[in-house]
């Protein structure tokens, strides 16, 4: 088996010091594979992004180690950042805040690259063909993004975290904000991406069966906690945790046959799910 | 190499310079950047224009009154009132570049180290700052020009310094608000220094402000300047200067008015250009990215008489909405955003308002509650259990609202009063809609906290919305809505912004009170989902029209309209394990703008023949009973776009 691109273990990230620490996420660890895609899943407040910004280094790591082809990248000052920038990259979820206005898209897509001392000459080039590989025209790099669609311009930040070929891109709830037909165009575009660059994603997320059209594996986090992982058509087949499950549950089928079934099944689960919470504490 | 994906239309290029140049070519600005340039070029030359001497004394001449030789007169000595103005205005404007300059240098970049660095930096600066806003201005000025005797660029420079700390809070203010966008998030992944943050991401976004406060400060320090020439600090005579030129003529200004005219009214209309140069420059500096102001100059209301009553409602319809249109902007320029949209809302009916953003399901939700934000109603009738609602008065409206409709938003914490506990808000809306007493709309509040299945609605009442999560705040917006007990529900969105397990209580909730006690329920949703958990019937609606609209089974099994199906294949749950690809519409959502005359959803269909862009698509009644806008409609099928994903491969 080759070493995975991203390793993380027993990681804790949270926020302040000493007896103030309110910590987010806890003993955390995971790996992903060359060419895999891993999807965390969770609700609002479980540290899903938390550990997205930890691992990118906009979130403080309080324990444990993650590492990237063998690099620990836990604990990196600004220079150590900009030197593993090339190999790790982030698209956001909104893409109208996650694009500076004022520049024009070339100066976006190019401007990582001159960080890491490329010519401004190749830059250019790489932004034309990058621009390109996510399906917009090259003329577009001289234009600012305010008279871009939300779905266009995820495709540029997209564009913008492969510039300098990443091993692993971090998305973090990076089609929620797009409409139905453009989240299938972005989703579509991203696992091409993947085919052709061999990349690796962690795919961060809340609709659980939006992040399983994408990822091999599933981490289903809970107030901070792993409390699954598995293959993803596995985990969302028969989910073991009761948390998975009642997430699992939860989820809405378009077919409203089926989703009548499933409502009966979900409150049957929650009856039988709180009558064993009930003989538990009777039992103790 | 390309993707699969197609090249997507982009906006059409906007011109940097064009932007810029366009912003500023309005009658105003214009106007002031002239009259501020020919105030300026008049006294950098006045070597050259001048017609006299400034000092030139001419004794047999004094106080004489405007004439061809003197323009404006001349003064007690004689000189040139003129040619005195023409080199007076040298010390003044010097001085206020001089004062802008200062006070930008030191505070652009305090400001904005204290709002992107934040922390102990911060704090420390801040304490100065107002340590800097509680010293009185001209007294420091005056003892640093005592001090430093008649050097005056050091009383320039002190004033300069004292204009500082508004400015910095102004940057700080900004940059904060920038620091927290996520491109900053992305700058600091790839490994920016901060130095290169502040320079290439906050600062061009700050360009705006600093030229507002620029032409501010340089305003202040002119009157400023003018001001201590007056009270005799800086230019002294003989020496001319805008200021003591107003003190000489507020001696004289019986015999010779024009000199105190003339010196205070171009002191006056140079801080008012600078004023007016100022805003427009800083709109013209944001105009090549930022996005035109769309603001709706105009409500319109415009309509026939006959259309409301042409439109008879059928008697089990409770709501009924007939070829309603809703336009923004002006009589001019108006812009159609929902096009000749009907349905119907039995009692006891469950419908689902489907589309994409922008295809202006929220709009006519908001018409038919008389709630539109700078739009107007320009055509069409909405009849709500026979009485009229787009022709009824604000009064009117109000007494309908709650008591026969009621309306639930996406972002129920936003429309909770964060200063007032649940129980006041609740409380208010029961006596507003039944005009009980203070006990009596209190337990009827506990009741509506029960409905929405609170197991202690006492504890509830006396919550804060910030105490509260954003499930229990959709329910309590529910019970909020019910108060007067309508018979309409109206929800926007209602579930988007909650986590899969409490959007499943909530529509639990909401299909129970259908149950419970007959309410109607229009909900607004672009999640297929919701649809097929709660809804009867759905209306989707494409740029504006609905184009389809059946029985919920119906259109799930049989979509009669291509962008029904393809919304319904982009959707990932219906995808099997395994599958590398969704089936997805290719193109994008088209802008009212670029709406055609015929089917709007012709340039992404598959299957799009000629005759589709000929004229306007009817609804035609569709072969499970209910009515599509598609020429086509027998050959719509569930798996068109995955057949033509497998065959060409191409989208």
């Amino acid at each position: 088996m080759t070493a995975p691109v991203l390793e993380v273990e027993h990681l804790d990230v949270g926020y302040g010091r000493g007896r103030k620490t309110t910590q987010i996420v806890r003993d955390v660890s995971f790996r992903i594979e060359q060419g895999k895609t891993l999807g965390l899943v969770g609700e609002s407040g479980s540290g899903k992004s938390t550990i997205g910004r930890a691992i990118v280094g906009l979130a403080p790591v309080l324990g444990g180690s993650i590492r990237l082809d063998g690099r620990e990248i836990g604990q990196l000052d600004r220079r150590g950042r900009r030197a593993v920038a090339a190999d790790l990259q982030v698209v956001f979820q909104d893409p109208y805040s996650s694009l500076n206005p004022a520049v024009t898209i070339e100066e976006i897509l190019t401007e990582p690259l001159e960080a890491q001392g490329w010519r401004r000459k190749d830059a250019r080039v790489r932004s034309a063909e990058m621009l390109d590989r996510v399906g917009l025209p090259a003329s577009a790099g001289k234009r600012f993004v305010s008279g871009f669609s939300g779905g266009q311009r995820q495709r540029i930040a997209i564009a913008r975290s492969l510039m300098s070929s990443p091993r692993l891109v971090i998305c973090d709830e990076a089609v929620s904000a797009l409409d139905l037909s453009v989240q299938a165009q972005v989703l579509n575009l991203l696992r091409d991406l993947q085919d052709t660059l061999d990349i690796s994603y962690l795919f961060i997320g809340h609709n659980l069966e939006v992040v399983q059209f994408i990822a091999d594996d599933f981490a289903v986090l809970h107030r901070g906690e792993l409390v699954e992982t598995g293959p993803a058509d596995q985990v969302m087949r028969s989910p073991q945790d009761p948390y998975t499950r009642r997430l699992v549950s939860a989820i809405l089928s378009p077919d409203p046959q089926e989703q009548r079934e499933r409502r009966e099944m979900r409150l049957v689960g929650a009856r039988a799910d709180l009558a064993a919470e009930i003989s538990e504490k009777g039992n103790a | 190499m390309t993707t699969h994906t197609s090249v997507l239309a982009v906006p059409h290029p906007a011109k940097p310079r064009s932007a810029f140049v366009a912003a500023l070519m309005k009658p105003v600005p214009v106007i002031a950047a002239i009259v501020l340039a020919v105030i300026v070029i008049a006294v950098l030359g006045a070597g050259v224009w001048a017609p006299y001497d400034p000092l030139a004394n001419d004794l047999a001449n004094s106080l004489a009154g405007p004439s061809a030789e003197h323009w404006l007169g001349t003064d007690q000595l004689g000189r040139d009132v003129l040619s005195r103005l023409l080199y007076g205005g040298r010390p003044d404007l010097g001085a206020a570049l001089l004062v802008a300059c200062t006070a930008l240098v030191v505070g652009v970049p305090l400001g904005m180290v204290a709002g992107y660095r934040g922390g102990r930096i911060d704090q420390f600066l801040m304490r100065i700052v107002d340590i800097g806003l509680a010293l009185p201005s001209m007294v420091i000025v005056l003892l640093v020009l005592a001090v430093f005797g008649n050097q005056v660029i050091m009383g320039y420079l002190a004033l300069g310094l004292l204009l500082v700390p508004p400015l910095i809070r102004i940057i700080r203010a900004n940059a904060i608000a920038i620091r927290s966008e996520l491109f900053i998030d992305a700058a600091r992944v790839a490994g920016f220094s901060d130095t290169r943050i502040v320079f290439r991401h906050i600062l061009p976004r700050l360009v705006g402000s600093v030229l507002v406060q620029a032409s501010l400060i340089a305003s202040m320090g002119l009157i400023f300047v003018s001001g201590l020439a007056y009270l005799g600090f800086g230019v002294s005579a003989p020496d001319p200067s805008w200021g003591t030129l107003i003190a000489e003529g507020a001696q004289i200004t019986r015999q010779n008015p024009a000199l105190l005219l003339a010196a205070g009214g171009v002191l006056g209309v140079t801080v008012l250009c600078l004023g007016l140069l100022g805003d427009t420059i800083r709109d013209a500096s944001v105009a090549r990215w930022a996005r035109t102001p769309s603001r709706p100059s105009r409500i319109r209301r415009r309509r026939s008489p006959g259309d409301a009553a042409g439109a008879a409602p059928e008697s089990s319809s409770l709501l009924s909405v007939r070829e309603l249109s809703v336009e923004y902007g002006s009589v001019e320029q108006g812009q159609t955003v929902v096009d000749g949209v009907s349905f119907e809302i039995a009692a006891g009916e469950i419908v689902g308002l489907v589309g994409e953003s922008g295809c202006g399901k929220s709009t006519l939700a908001r018409a038919v509650l008389g709630l539109l934000r700078g739009g107007g109603v320009s055509g069409g009738a909405v009849s709500f259990e026979g009485v009229e609602l787009t022709t009824a008065t604000v009064g009117e409206l109000r007494e309908l609202r709650g008591t026969s409709f009621a309306f639930v938003s996406q972002e129920p914490l936003v429309a909770l009063d964060p200063t007032q506990r649940i129980g006041t808000t609740l409380t208010d809306a029961v006596r507003l809609h039944t005009g009980s007493g203070r006990r009596e709309a209190r337990a009827r509040a506990r009741e509506l906290l029960a409905r929405v299945r609170f197991p202690d609605p006492e504890r509830v009442l006396r919550l804060y919305p910030h105490e509260i999560s954003g499930g229990m705040a959709q329910r309590i917006a529910i019970a909020r809505a019910l108060a007067g007990s309508p018979k309409l529900l109206i929800a926007d969105e209602p579930t988007t912004a909650l986590d899969v397990t409490v959007q499943a209580e909530v529509l639990d909730l909401l299909r129970e009170l259908r149950a419970s006690e007959g309410l109607s329920i229009l909900i607004v949703t672009h999640d297929w989902g919701v649809v097929s958990d709660l809804c009867d019937r759905a209306v989707v609606m494409y740029a504006g029209q609905v184009v389809e609209q059946s029985a919920t089974d119906a259109l799930f099994h049989r979509p009669a309209h291509p962008y029904t199906a393809g919304l319904l294949a982009s959707n990932p749950s219906g995808v099997a394990g395994g599958a590398t690809r969704l089936p997805s519409i290719p193109g994008t959502i088209p802008l009212p703008s670029e709406w055609s005359t015929g089917c709007r959803f012709q340039s992404r269909c598959p299957l799009a023949v000629e005759v589709c862009g000929q004229g306007p698509v009817p609804l035609v009644q569709s072969p499970d009973g209910g009515t599509s806008r598609c020429l086509r409609v027998d050959q719509v099928e569930r798996d068109i776009w995955s057949r033509d994903l497998v065959r060409g491969g191409a989208r």
